[in-house]
C-alpha cells in the first residue's frame, strides 16, 4: 500500500495559501547579515575598484557586529530562555543553543574577516597592497590574464559578501527547526565556502583542487542528507523536528497514513543515518573526514581558519538540534552508532596527525580529532552534554582562528611556509609568536589553564555522567596521542636549531594582530576564569521544540 | 598589640624580598637595611615580651589569625600565629642574637662581592625561623621548617664557587630532607588521627588516641628533630656546614636551625608525655649525641669543626632534657638560650680569629694570639668559661639542672643518663680547653697561606667586636639571672609544665661533682696541650682519635649503608626504566607512528577514493543503525 501524507500544512478546502507570519525582530541577526551581503554585492557592482576593499571590510564588519548586537539584544530580552520560540511558521527555532552558537559564529566571523583584510604580509606589487586572495579568481592559473591582473594589483573583494552569505547560512543552520530549512541553510553556507576555497593567491592549482574536491564531496553528502530527509518525511509525515519527535515517541495522533508508515522503522532508521551523514560530513567526523586535510591545506589560510571555526560550530549546532529535538525518543538506536563514530573520529584523527609534516594538514587532523571529542559531549544526551558542547565550540573556535592566523605570518619567498621543518627554531627568532602558537597548541592539547582543558573536561565529564565512561577513556587516550604531535611542534619551535634559510615572520598590521590577541585572550580567559561562560552555556542549553 | 606578631615576621621577610629584588642599587647600603630590619623585628619582640609580662599568667598566650590559607571542606589550614611564653623566648633569642650576627656580618662580609645577597639570605633565615616558632599549627610550622632548610642551604653554599661548599650545602639539604619526611608523615598521621593539625585541637585530643599512634607520631617528630638539630643518626651535615661563612655557622648553631628540633619536641610535649616509648627514644638520641659530638670535638683541628662537635653535643643535652618530660622541658629551653649566647660568642670569636689569620682554620697553625687580639680573646674566654660550666656562669646553671633532671629519672636509667651527662661535661671541658690553649696560648705556629702571605693577626673592626662584647654579658650572667628565684622556670611553666625531679643526689652534690668533672677535663687538656709545645703536624693518634677525626666514621657508615645500596637501586631502576618502561613507551609510539603511516595511504588525494570511503561509511552507518534495532 502506498501511503501519502497531506503535503499542505494548512490543509482544508480553502485554495488560497495564507501569508506566512514572520517575526522579523527575532530573525534580525540573520536578516542583518544577509542584508549586509546584498549591500556588499551592490558595492562590488558599482564602486570603483580602489574603494572596494576598504568598503567591503566596513560593510562586513558592520553586518557582523550588527548581527552580534542583535543576538545580544535578543538574549537580553529572554529569547534564549523564557521567550524562546518557534518562528517563521515553525521552521526556525530561536532558543538558547541557537543564540549562543549564533553569537559564537558572528564573533568568529568578525575576527576572520579582520584577517582577510590583512595587506601587510604579501610584498606590494607596483605599489598596490595585496592580500591572501587571488588577483582574479576566474583567470586560468599561470595564464596571461592572471599575470596582468596581478600586475594591476587586483584583489578578489567578492570574498567579503561570500563570507557574509556563508555566515548567514551558518546562523540559520543550528536554528533551523525543520529538515528542509536545515538543508537550505546547509547549502547557503556551503556554496560560498566552495568558492572561497578556490581563490588562494599562491598555489592556485592546489586551491582550486581543494575547492573541487570540497564541492564534489559536499554535494555527495548533501544528497545523502536530502535522501534521508525524504525517508524521514515518508516515515513521520512531517519535516518539523518537533513533529518527527512526536511521531517517533508515539504521542502524535495517529492518522491512517501514519498508522501505515510507522509500522516500518527502517524508514526512520535509514533516514536518520543518512541525515546524520550529511551533518557528520560537515563536522569532519570519520569516515566522512577525508576532504578535511586537502581542503584545509588548499584553501587560503584566513578562509581555512574561518571554515574550521565557524563551520564546525554551525554544523555541531545542527547536529545537536537534530538529535536532541527530533530523535531523543530513539536514542538507544543512534547512541551506539555515534559511539562508534566518536571513537573512530578521535582515534583516527589523532593517529593520522602524528605523521603530518605540513602545519595546515596537522591542524586539519587535529580538527578531526576535536570533532570526536565534541561528539562525546553530544552522546551524553542530557543538558550537561549540550552545555559542554556549546562551551567547547566557543573555546575551540577562538583557538583555531588564532592558530591559523599565526600560520599566515610565518612566510618565505613562496608565501606561507607551512612545512613543519621550516618552523624549526622559530622560538629563537620570534619568541613572542612562537609562544603564542605554543599557547594555542597547548590549548588544543587540553593542558590546564587554557580553554582547551576546560572544554575537554566539560565534554568528558558530561559523557561520563551520561554513562559513556569507556568513551571518555578512549578520549583521554586519544588526547595523549594528540598531545604528542602538538608538543612535537613546540619542541621543534623551541629546541631545534633554526634553518639557515628558514622562513621569516612577517609583521602583521593591527588587523591580524587583533585576531591573534583575541585568540590568546579568550584561550587564557576561558582557561583561568571559565565559570561565567560555563554558566552561560548551561543557561543556554535548553532546546525549544 | 597582636598585630605586631605578623609584623615581626614581615620585617625580615620584606628585607629578604627587597634585597633580592632590589638589584645592584642596594649593593652599597643593603646590608644596613637588613640589619635595621632584624633590629626592628627584635624591637617588636621586646615590645610583645613586655606586653606579655604585663598580663597575668592565664592570659599570656595569644593567637592571631592572619588569613585562611587552604579552606577546603574538612581541611582547614590557616596562617595563624600563636605567641606564648615558649615562642617569645625563641623570638627574643632569634631576633636578638640574629641582629648581633647581622651586625657582625657587616664587618665580616665587608669585602664580599655578593654581600647584599648574603644579607638577604640572613633575613630570610630569620623570617623562616620566626614562622617556625610562631605558627599555631604544624602545617605552617612546616612552612617555616622548610624555609629554614632553604635558607641554610643557600647560606652554607654561599661560597658556591668552592666545590666543598656546594657539596656541604647539598649534604645539609639532603640530610634535612630525611628529617622533613618525618615531620610531614607526623603531620599526616595527626590529620588522620585528629582531623586537624593545629596545636590546640591536636593536644587537647591527644588523650583520646591510642598510645601506639602517639608513639608513631612522636617517633616521626623525633626524626624531624634529628634532621634539623643534627642529632644521631642525622648528624652528618653539621660538620660540613662549616663551609659557610662563619656568621652563618653562628646563626645556625646559636639562634636558629639546630634549636628547631628542641622547639618541636618541647612544643609537642602533650604528645610525648603520653608516649613513653617515644620519650625514651628521645632521651637515647640525646644522650648518644651528647657523647658523640663531644668526642668528635676533641679530635678536630679545625676550630669551627671543633665548635660544631660541641654544638652537636650541647644540643644533645637539650634533646635529652626534653625527652625527660616535664622534669626537663624548661631546662632544655634554658640551656638552649644560654647556649645561644655563648655559642654565638664562641663562633663569632672564631670568625674574628680567622679574619685576623687569613681565613686559616687549623688550630695547629694558631698559637699565642691572646696578645694580638685582646677583645677577641677575652670575649672568647667568657664563652669558654660559660660552656664548660665554670661555677656561677650561664652554662653552669643550665647544665647542672639538666644533669639533675637526668639523675631524677631514677634507677639504673637515671644513673646511666646522669653519668653520660657528667662524662659529657668533662669531655666538654677538655675539648674547649684544648681549643683555647691551641688558639690563644703557647708559641706562634703561624703558617703562610696558599699564596705565601704571612699572617698578621690584628683585632677585628668594631662592628665585629661589639656583638661579641654584647654576647659576653649573656654568657656570663644569663644563667644566673634565669635561675634567680626560678624566674625562667616559672615563666615557662604554663606552657611546658613542670614537675620537681627527685634526684638521688642533692643539687649541691651534683654541682660539686660537675665542677670536679669540669676541672678534670681542663686539667687533662692542660697536661696534653698546655705544658708542652703543640706539634704543627698532628700526631698519628690512637684508633679512637683517628676515628673521631673522621667524625666517628659517620660518612663511611652512611656511604656503606645508604649511598652504595641507594646507587645500586638507582642503577637498577634506571636500567629497568630505559630497557623496560622506555622500551614499552617507545614501542607504543613506534606502533602508533607506524599505524599513522599506514592509515595515511588511504588519504590518496583522489576524490573518487574519498567518495568511496564516504559511501562505505554511510553503508556501515545505516547497517549498524538497523542492526542496533534488531539486536
Amino acid at each position: 500500500m502506498i501511503a501519502t501524507h497531506a503535503l499542505a500544512a494548512a490543509g482544508g478546502n480553502s485554495p488560497s495559501i495564507p501569508a506566512p507570519h514572520i517575526e522579523y525582530g527575532q530573525l534580525s541577526p540573520m536578516l542583518v547579515v544577509f542584508g549586509a551581503a546584498l549591500v556588499g554585492i551592490l558595492a562590488e557592482a558599482f564602486l570603483p575598484r580602489r574603494l572596494r576593499a576598504a568598503t567591503q571590510l566596513g560593510i562586513s564588519l558592520a553586518g557582523l557586529v550588527g548581527g552580534f548586537v542583535a543576538v545580544v539584544v535578543l538574549a537580553a530580552q529572554g529569547h534564549a530562555s523564557t521567550r524562546a520560540g518557534l518562528l517563521a511558521m515553525g521552521s526556525v527555532a530561536i532558543d538558547g543553543p541557537a543564540l549562543f552558537l549564533q553569537g559564537v559564529i558572528l564573533l568568529t566571523a568578525v575576527l576572520a574577516v579582520l584577517t582577510y583584510a590583512e595587506g601587510r604580509l604579501e610584498p606590494r606589487i607596483n605599489g598596490h597592497r595585496i592580500d591572501a586572495f587571488a588577483a582574479q579568481a576566474a583567470a586560468v592559473p599561470g595564464g596571461e590574464q592572471e599575470r596582468e591582473a596581478t600586475r594591476e594589483g587586483l584583489r578578489t573583494t567578492e570574498i567579503y559578501p561570500l563570507t557574509l552569505f556563508a555566515v548567514g547560512g551558518m546562523l540559520l543552520f543550528p536554528a533551523s527547526n525543520d529538515l528542509l530549512t536545515m538543508f537550505v541553510a546547509l547549502e547557503v553556507l556551503s556554496l560560498p565556502l566552495y568558492l572561497m576555497c578556490a581563490i588562494a593567491r599562491r598555489r592556485r592549482l592546489l586551491s582550486q583542487e581543494a575547492a573541487v574536491k570540497y564541492f564534489l564531496l559536499g554535494a555527495f553528502a548533501s544528497a545523502f542528507f536530502l535522501f534521508g530527509t525524504a525517508l524521514l518525511y515518508g516515515y513521520a509525515g512531517s519535516l518539523r523536528l518537533g513533529e518527527i519527535a512526536d511521531v517517533v515517541s508515539g504521542v502524535a495522533p495517529v492518522t491512517p497514513a501514519l498508522a501505515v508508515t510507522t509500522q516500518n522503522d527502517a524508514l526512520l532508521l535509514i533516514g536518520l543515518a543518512m541525515v546524520s551523514v550529511g551533518l557528520l560530513f560537515k563536522v569532519g567526523a570519520v569516515p566522512f573526514h577525508s576532504w578535511t586535510p586537502d581542503v584545509y591545506q588548499g584553501a587560503p589560510t584566513p578562509v581555512t581558519g574561518f571554515m574550521a571555526a565557524a563551520t564546525k560550530t554551525a554544523a555541531f549546532g545542527a547536529l545537536l538540534r537534530l538529535f536532541y529535538v527530533a530523535f531523543p525518543g530513539i536514542r538507544w538506536d543512534w547512541r551506539p552508532v555515534m559511539w562508534g563514530v566518536a571513537i573512530l573520529t578521535m582515534v583516527v584523527g589523532s593517529i593520522l596527525a602524528v605523521t603530518q609534516q605540513d602545519v595546515k594538514r596537522l591542524l586539519a587532523y587535529s580538527s578531526i580529532a576535536h570533532a570526536g571529542f565534541i561528539l562525546t559531549g553530544l552522546i551524553a544526551t542530557d543538558r550537561r552534554g549540550v552545555a559542554a558542547v556549546l562551551f567547547y565550540l566557543l573555546a575551540y573556535s577562538f583557538v583555531t582562528l588564532g592558530a591559523f592566523a599565526v600560520v599566515t605570518l610565518v612566510r618565505d619567498s613562496k608565501g606561507e611556509a607551512t612545512h613543519l621543518s621550516s618552523w624549526a627554531g622559530l622560538g629563537r627568532r620570534s619568541p613572542l609568536l612562537a609562544a603564542v602558537f605554543a599557547l594555542f597548541l597547548l590549548a588544543f592539547a587540553g593542558i590546564p589553564l587554557t580553554s582547551g582543558f576546560t572544554g575537554k573536561f566539560a565534554v568528558f565529564q558530561a559523557a561520563a555522567g551520561g554513562g559513556a565512561a569507556p568513551l571518555v577513556i578512549v578520549g583521554v587516550l586519544s588526547s595523549a596521542i594528540a598531545a604528542f604531535f602538538y608538543i612535537r611542534v613546540i619542541v621543534l619551535m623551541f629546541f631545534s636549531d633554526p634553518q639557515p634559510s628558514g622562513p621569516a615572520v612577517a609583521v602583521p598590521s593591527a588587523l591580524t594582530a587583533t585576531t591573534i590577541a583575541f585568540g590568546v585572550l579568550v584561550t587564557l580567559g576561558l582557561g583561568l576564569l571559565p565559570q561565567y561562560f560555563l554558566d552561560l552555556a548551561t543557561k543556554a542549553s535548553i532546546f525549544i521544540r | 598589640m597582636n598585630s605586631l606578631i605578623p609584623l615581626l615576621i614581615a620585617a625580615p621577610l620584606a628585607g629578604a624580598a627587597l634585597l633580592l629584588l632590589g638589584g645592584r642599587a642596594l649593593d652599597r647600603f643593603g646590608h644596613w637595611i637588613a640589619t635595621a630590619l632584624a633590629a626592628l623585628s627584635c624591637a617588636f619582640g621586646l615590645v610583645l615580651f613586655f606586653d606579655m609580662l604585663g598580663r597575668d599568667t592565664e592570659h599570656r598566650a595569644v593567637t592571631t589569625r592572619l588569613f585562611s590559607w587552604i579552606p577546603v571542606n574538612g581541611f582547614q589550614a590557616d596562617v595563624s600565629f600563636q605567641l606564648d611564653q615558649l615562642s617569645i623566648v625563641f623570638v627574643l633569642l632569634i631576633t636578638g642574637v640574629g641582629t648581633l650576627i647581622h651586625l657582625y656580618s657587616v664587618g665580616y662580609m665587608a669585602h664580599d662581592e655578593r654581600r647584599r645577597r648574603f644579607f638577604a639570605y640572613l633575613n630570610l633565615f630569620l623570617a623562616a625561623m620566626l614562622i617556625l616558632v610562631l605558627a599555631d599549627n604544624y602545617l605552617l610550622l612546616y612552612v617555616g621548617w622548610e624555609g629554614v632548610g632553604l635558607a641554610s642551604y643557600l647560606l652554607i653554599g654561599f661560597w658556591q664557587h668552592k666545590p666543598s661548599a656546594a657539596t656541604a650545602a647539598k649534604k645539609a639539604f639532603i640530610v634535612n630532607r630525611v628529617g622533613d619526611l618525618g615531620l610531614s608523615i607526623a603531620i599526616m598521621l595527626m590529620f588522620a588521627e585528629f582531623g586537624s593539625f593545629a596545636f590546640h585541637p591536636v593536644f587537647s585530643a591527644a588523650g583520646d588516641a591510642t598510645e601506639g599512634k602517639l608513639t608513631a607520631i612522636g617517633l616521626m617528630l623525633l626524626l624531624a628533630a634529628c634532621g634539623k638539630s643534627a642529632q644521631v643518626p642525622l648528624q652528618s651535615w653539621l660538620g660540613d656546614a662549616m663551609e659557610g661563612p662563619t656568621p652563618v655557622s653562628a646563626l645556625i648553631h646559636a639562634a636558629t636551625m639546630v634549636t628547631a628540633g628542641v622547639y618541636l619536641i618541647t612544643r609537642s610535649s602533650a604528645i610525648f608525655d603520653l608516649a613513653p616509648d617515644a620519650q625514651t627514644a628521645v632521651v637515647v638520641v640525646g644522650a648518644v649525641t651528647l657523647l658523640f659530638g663531644a668526642i668528635v670535638g676533641c679530635a678536630k683541628d679545625d676550630i669551627k669543626k671543633a665548635l660544631a662537635g660541641s654544638t652537636m653535643s650541647q644540643i644533645g643535652y637539650m634533646i635529652m632534657a626534653a625527652g625527660l618530660g616535664p622534669v626537663g622541658y624548661a631546662f632544655a629551653i634554658m640551656h638552649l638560650v644560654t647556649h645561644g649566647f655563648f655559642k654565638a660568642g664562641l663562633f663569632l670569636g672564631a670568625g674574628s680569629v680567622m679574619h685576623g689569620m687569613n681565613d686559616e682554620v687549623n688550630m695547629r697553625h694558631y698559637g699565642g694570639l691572646r696578645k694580638y687580639m685582646p677583645w677577641t680573646f677575652w670575649t672568647f674566654m667568657a664563652g669558654y668559661a660559660a660552656i664548660i660550666g665554670f661555677p656561677f656562669l650561664s652554662g653552669f646553671f643550665s647544665k647542672d639542672k639538666i644533669i639533675e633532671a637526668a639523675l631524677a629519672k631514677g634507677g639504673t636509667e637515671g644513673w646511666i643518663l646522669g653519668g653520660c651527662a657528667l662524662l659529657g661535661a668533662a669531655v666538654t671541658a677538655f675539648y674547649m680547653t684544648r681549643v683555647v690553649l691551641l688558639t690563644f696560648f703557647g708559641e706562634k705556629r703561624w703558617q703562610p697561606d696558599a699564596e705565601g702571605n704571612e699572617p698578621h693577626p690584628h683585632e677585628s673592626p668594631k662592628t665585629m667586636v661589639i656583638p661579641m662584647v654584647v654576647l659576653t654579658f649573656g654568657s656570663l650572667f644569663a644563667g644566673g639571672l634565669f635561675s634567680l628565684g626560678d624566674s625562667f622556670l616559672n615563666f615557662l611553666e604554663p606552657v611546658t609544665g613542670f614537675e620537681e625531679g627527685h634526684s638521688p643526689l642533692n643539687a649541691l652534690t651534683v654541682s660539686a661533682i660537675a665542677t670536679v668533672c669540669m676541672a678534670a677535663g681542663v686539667g687533662l687538656a692542660w697536661l696534653m696541650y698546655g705544658r708542652s709545645p703543640v706539634p704543627v703536624k698532628p700526631p698519628v693518634g690512637s684508633l679512637l682519635t683517628r676515628a673521631a677525626r673522621r667524625d666517628l666514621l659517620q660518612d663511611d657508615f652512611n656511604h656503606a649503608v645508604l649511598v652504595r645500596p641507594g646507587s645500586a637501586l638507582a642503577a637498577t631502576l634506571v636500567w629497568f626504566d630505559s630497557k623496560g618502561l622506555d622500551g614499552f613507551v617507545n614501542g607504543l609510539a613506534a606502533a602508533i607512528g607506524g599505524l599513522s603511516g599506514r592509515l595515511r595511504r588511504i588519504q590518496t588525494g583522489y576524490v573518487r577514493t574519498y567518495a568511496l570511503s564516504m559511501f562505505g561509511g554511510t553503508l556501515v552507518l545505516v547497517a549498524s543503525t538497523l542492526l542496533m534495532r534488531s539486536v
